[in-house]
C-alpha cells in the first residue's frame, strides 16, 4: 500500500543522504521525496512517499526513527490528511492544438504560466493521481518536459507534527 | 580561560572523557594531533601496523571492557583501511569512536591529495558520523560521538576532522562538555510495565518454554539478571554465538548454542517450544534458518532496545522495547511479588524430552591416533586454561569449534566477529583484549587462512610485549568454504585449498616471538601446557589438523531446526 511519511530532520549536511541511503541500502521503494526548510531554520520537513506490505512499512518507519538526524516522524496514511503535488509541464502548442490544450488545462484547473508561438508551460496542483490523469489526457507527442514536486502532505485538524 | 588549539582540545577531551588507549596510525592529515600526543603522557597511543588492525584492537578492547574503543587514522587510505573494522563493529553493535583525519576544509571536494569522502563511505556502516567543520564545534561533537556510540544499542561513530580544524595557531577557550542532550536521539531506558506483565503471564503459562538470548545481554551487562530469572523459572536456555557466556556454559539449564551450528538439543527445543523468550537477540538468518519453519508452535516474547530488531523477520506476540537489565529486573520483581509459578509437571516432561535429545551427544567426534582433531585441541585448550581464558577467534570452522568446545561461564570472555564474519579479526582483537587485561590469559583460536589477513600485527604485539597465545588450527584449507563445497557443490573444491603456506613457527620467530609446530595428537596437551607456561611471551602454536573434519551439526539454509545434518557418528544413533 502507498504510504506518505512526514519527517522533521535536523538541518545538517548529509541528513538527506542518510534517508536516501537507507532506502537504497535496504531495497525499499521511494515513489517521491521532497524536502525544504521550515519556519524553524534548524529543521527541514520531508515528505516521503513509499509503498510496501505492512511489515515493510513498519520496518521503514522504525529504521527512519533510528537515524540520529530524524527528530520526528509521522505516517500520515494512518489518519486523514491533505496531499498535494505541483507539476510544471511544458507542451508543444501550435495551431489547432493550442485551444485543445487550454481547454483541458481549464478543466483540470491548471494555469498557463508561459506562452510562446509554439509552446505552453502549465502549472497544475492536486493529488498525484489528478496530475497523472492530466498527463494521461494529453496527446503524448505534445509533451516536452514534465517537472513534478513530489507529494507534499499534512495531517488534517489541529494536531501537528512539530518540535 | 586558557585557549587551546583543535589538536589540544581533542587530546584534552579524550583525557576528560576517561579514555586510556588510542589505537592508531599517523599520516599527513592527523599530524597536528600526533604532535600533541607526543607532548603528553596520559593517553597511551598504540601504534598498529595496519588501520584494520587498529579498529579490531579497539573493538576487542571494547568487547571485554564495555568501554568504547578509540581509533585514530589519517585521511584517504587510512580511513578506507579502517572501514572493514568499522563495519565489523557495526554489525555486532560494539561501541567505538573512530577519528579520521580529513583534508583541510577549503580543499574538501577538490580531489585533494589523500581525500576520500569518509562520511559518505562510512555512512552505511556506522551508527552515526560527523564532519567537524569548525574548531568551535569540536568538543561538543566529540561528546555527542561518545554518547551515541555507548548509549542505546551501541555502535561505531566516526568523527571526520579536517586538518585545519586541529591547526596549532587557531586557539579557542575549551571546557569539557560534561552533559549532552540531543533532541533527535533519546534511547529508551525502561521497558513498558504493562508489556512486561503481559510477557510474564505468557511465560508462566508455558508448557514447553525456551530462553533464546543474545549479544544484547552482554552489551547491557545483564548476565546477573538473566541468570536469576532463568534459575527462578527453571527453564532451558540457549545462547546465540554472540551471547555465549551471558549464561554459564557449564550450567545444567544451558543446552548449548543454537542455529546453523547449534546443538541438536538447542535446535530441537526451539522447534518444539510453545513459548519462546528472546532477549537481546536479533533473529539472525544463521539462527532462524527458514522463517516459515521457525518455532512453528511458539508464542514469542522479544526484549530488545532497538525497535527495528523486533518483528524484523519473525512475527512477535509480546514485544518489549527497553534495556535487557532493567526489563529483566522489573520482571523478576513482578514474579517474586505474585504467587504464580511455572507448571512443574509440564516442565519436568519438557526436561525429560530435552535430555533425550541431549543423549544424542551431537558434538561427538571420531578420535584419531595420527591426525590431530581440531575439536580435541579446543577441548585441551579449555582444560589447560582452566576454562577461564579470554578467547578471540577468526572466521571459519575453527570459530565454530571454539564456540562449541569452549564453554564460557562468564560474559565478555568470548570475542568474535559474528555479524560481518571478518577473517583477520582474531589476532588484533586478542591484542586489544590483552591491553585491557594485561595479566589475563588470552588465546586466539584461528585458521591458517584467517591469521594471515592481519598477521602484520605480530609486530605490534612485539612492540608492546603482549603475551597472547595463538592457536592455529591449520587444516590447509579454507575449511568452512571447503565444507560447503563438499555438501552443496559435489565436493568441487574451487579455490578453497591453501598452497604455499608459510612455516608459521619460523614466521612468528622472525617477529621475535616463540613458534611451535604440533603434528601429533599425543603432543597437543604438552605443547599447550608449555606455551601457557610462557607467561610473558607470545606463542604461536601451529596445530597441523585433520583437513577432512567438518563442523556438525549443521542446519543447511532453507531448513528448519528439526532438520539438522548430523555427523556420521550420530546419524544412525537411537536416542536414549
Ligand atoms: C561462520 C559463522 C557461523 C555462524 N553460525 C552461527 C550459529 O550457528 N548460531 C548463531 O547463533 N550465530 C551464528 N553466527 C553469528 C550470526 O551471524 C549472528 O552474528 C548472531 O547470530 C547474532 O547474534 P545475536 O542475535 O545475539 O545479535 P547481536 O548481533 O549480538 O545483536 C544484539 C541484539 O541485542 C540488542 N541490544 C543491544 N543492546 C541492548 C540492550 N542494552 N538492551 C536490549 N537489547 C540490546 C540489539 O538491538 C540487537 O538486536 C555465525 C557467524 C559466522 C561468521
Ligand atoms: C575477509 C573475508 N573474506 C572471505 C570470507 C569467507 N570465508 C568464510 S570462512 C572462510 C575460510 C576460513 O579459512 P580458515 O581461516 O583457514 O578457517 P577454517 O575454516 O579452515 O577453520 C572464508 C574464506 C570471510 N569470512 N572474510
Ligand atoms: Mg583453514
Amino acid at each position: 500500500m502507498r504510504h506518505i511519511i512526514s519527517l522533521l530532520l535536523e538541518n545538517e549536511p548529509g541528513a538527506l543522504c542518510r534517508v536516501a541511503g537507507l532506502f537504497s541500502a535496504r531495497g525499499y521503494n521511494i515513489e517521491s521525496l521532497s524536502v525544504a526548510p521550515t519556519e524553524d531554520p534548524t529543521v527541514s520537513r520531508m515528505t516521503l512517499v513509499t509503498s510496501g506490505s505492512d511489515a515493510i512499512i513498519e520496518q521503514i518507519t522504525k529504521q527512519l526513527n533510528k537515524l540520529v538526524d530524524v527528530v520526528r516522524l509521522l505516517d500520515l496514511t494512518e489518519g486523514s490528511h491533505v496531499d498535494r503535488e505541483m507539476m510544471l509541464i511544458k507542451l508543444k502548442a501550435a495551431g489547432p492544438q493550442r485551444e485543445e490544450i487550454k481547454r483541458l488545462s481549464d478543466i483540470f484547473r491548471g494555469r498557463v504560466l508561459d506562452v510562446t508561438n509554439t509552446s505552453y508551460i502549465i502549472e497544475l496542483t492536486g493529488a498525484a493521481d489528478k496530475l497523472d490523469a492530466f498527463i494521461e489526457a494529453l496527446d503524448k507527442t505534445s509533451i516536452l518536459e514534465v517537472v513534478r514536486s513530489g507529494s507534499l502532505a499534512v495531517g488534517r485538524g489541529e494536531k501537528s507534527l512539530r518540535l | 580561560m586558557e585557549k587551546l588549539s583543535g589538536a589540544e582540545i581533542l587530546i584534552q577531551f579524550l583525557k576528560d572523557e576517561g579514555v586510556e588507549y588510542i589505537f592508531g596510525y599517523p599520516g599527513g592529515a592527523v599530524l597536528h594531533i600526533y604532535d600533541e600526543l607526543y607532548k603528553q603522557n596520559y593517553l597511551k597511543h598504540i601504534l598498529v601496523r595496519h588501520e584494520q588492525g587498529a579498529t579490531h584492537m579497539a573493538d576487542g578492547y571494547a568487547r571485554v571492557t564495555g568501554k568504547p574503543g578509540v581509533v585514530l587514522v589519517t585521511s584517504g587510505p587510512g580511513a578506507t583501511n579502517a572501514v572493514t573494522g568499522i563495519a565489523t563493529a557495526h554489525m555486532d553493535s560494539i561501541p567505538m569512536v573512530v577519528i579520521t583525519g580529513q583534508v583541510p576544509t577549503n580543499a574538501i571536494g577538490s580531489d585533494a591529495f589523500q581525500e576520500v569522502d569518509c562520511v559518505g563511505i562510512t555512512r552505511p556502516c556506522v551508527k552515526h558520523n560527523f564532519l567537524v567543520k569548525d574548531v568551535t564545534e569540536l568538543a561538543a561533537t566529540m561528546k555527542k560521538a561518545f554518547f551515541v556510540a555507548t548509549s542505546g544499542r551501541p555502535g561505531p561513530v566516526v568523527v571526520d576532522i579536517p586538518k585545519d580544524v586541529t591547526r596549532p595557531d587557531l586557539r579557542i577557550p575549551y571546557q569539557y562538555p560534561a552533559k549532552v542532550s540531543m533532541r533527535s536521539y533519546n534511547p529508551v531506558t525502561r521497558g513498558h510495565a504493562g508489556q512486561i506483565r503481559k510477557a510474564l503471564d505468557l511465560i508462566l503459562s508455558a508448557k514447553r518454554p525456551m530462553f533464546y538470548t543474545g549479544g544484547g545481554v552482554i552489551l547491557d551487562n545483564a548476565s546477573e539478571a538473566l541468570r536469576e530469572l532463568t534459575r527462578l523459572l527453571g527453564y532451558p536456555i540457549t545462547n546465540t554465538l554472540m551471547g555465549l557466556g551471558a549464561y554459564p556454559g557449564t550450567d545444567k539449564q544451558f543446552v548449548g548454542m543454537l542455529g546453523m551450528h547449534g546443538t541438536y538439543e538447542a535446535n530441537m527445543a526451539m522447534h518444539e517450544c510453545d513459548v519462546l523468550i528472546a532477549i537481546g537477540a536479533r533473529f539472525d538468518d544463521r539462527v532462524v534458518g527458514d522463517v516459515k519453519k521457525f518455532c512453528p508452535e511458539a508464542k514469542i516474547v522479544h526484549i530488545d532496545i532497538d525497535p527495528s530488531s523486533i518483528a524484523k523477520t519473525v512475527k512477535v506476540h509480546v514485544p518489549i522495547v527497553g534495556p535487557v537489565g532493567s526489563v529483566l529486573r522489573d520482571m523478576i520483581a513482578m514474579l517474586k511479588e505474585g504467587d504464580r509459578r511455572p507448571d512443574a509437571d509440564a516442565l519436568e516432561a519438557w526436561w525429560k524430552r530435552i535430555n533425550e535429545w541431549r543423549s544424542m551427544d551431537c558434538l561427538k567426534y571420531e578420535w584419531s591416533d595420527d591426525r590431530i582433531k581440531p575439536q580435541y585441541v579446543v577441548e585441551k585448550l579449555y582444560q589447560v586454561t582452566g576454562g577461564d581464558a579470554y578467547v578471540t577467534s577468526d572466521v571459519g570452522q575453527h570459530q565454530m569449534w571454539a564456540a562449541q568446545f569452549y564453554p564460557f561461564d562468564k560474559p565478555r570472555r568470548w570475542v568474535n566477529s559474528g555479524g560481518l564474519g571478518t577473517m583477520g579479526f582474531g589476532l588484533p582483537a586478542a591484542l586489544g583484549v590483552q591491553f585491557a587485561h594485561p595479566d589475563a590469559t588470552v588465546a586466539c583460536v584461528t585458521g591458517e587462512g584467517s591469521i594471515v589477513m592481519c598477521i602484520q600485527e605480530l609486530s605490534t604485539a612485539k612492540q608492546y610485549d603482549l603475551p597472547v597465545k595463538i592457536i592455529n588450527l591449520n587444516n590447509r584449507y579454507l575449511g568452512m568454504v571447503r565444507q560447503w563445497q563438499e555438501f552443496m557443490y559435489e565436493k568441487r573444491e574451487s579455490h578453497s585449498y591453501l598452497d604455499s603456506l608459510p612455516d608459521f613457527a619460523r614466521l612468528t620467530e622472525s617477529f621475535g616471538h616463540v613458534g611451535m609446530t604440533i603434528e601429533k595428537p599425543s603432543d597437543v596437551e604438552g605443547a599447550l601446557k608449555e606455551a601457557f607456561a610462557l607467561k610473558d611471551r607470545l606463542v604461536f602454536l601451529d596445530f597441523i589438523t585433520d583437513p577432512t573434519e567438518n563442523v556438525f551439526p549443521m542446519m543447511m539454509s532453507g531448513r528448519g531446526h528439526n532438520e539438522m545434518l548430523l555427523s556420521e557418528l550420530c546419524k544412525n544413533r537411537e536416542l536414549a
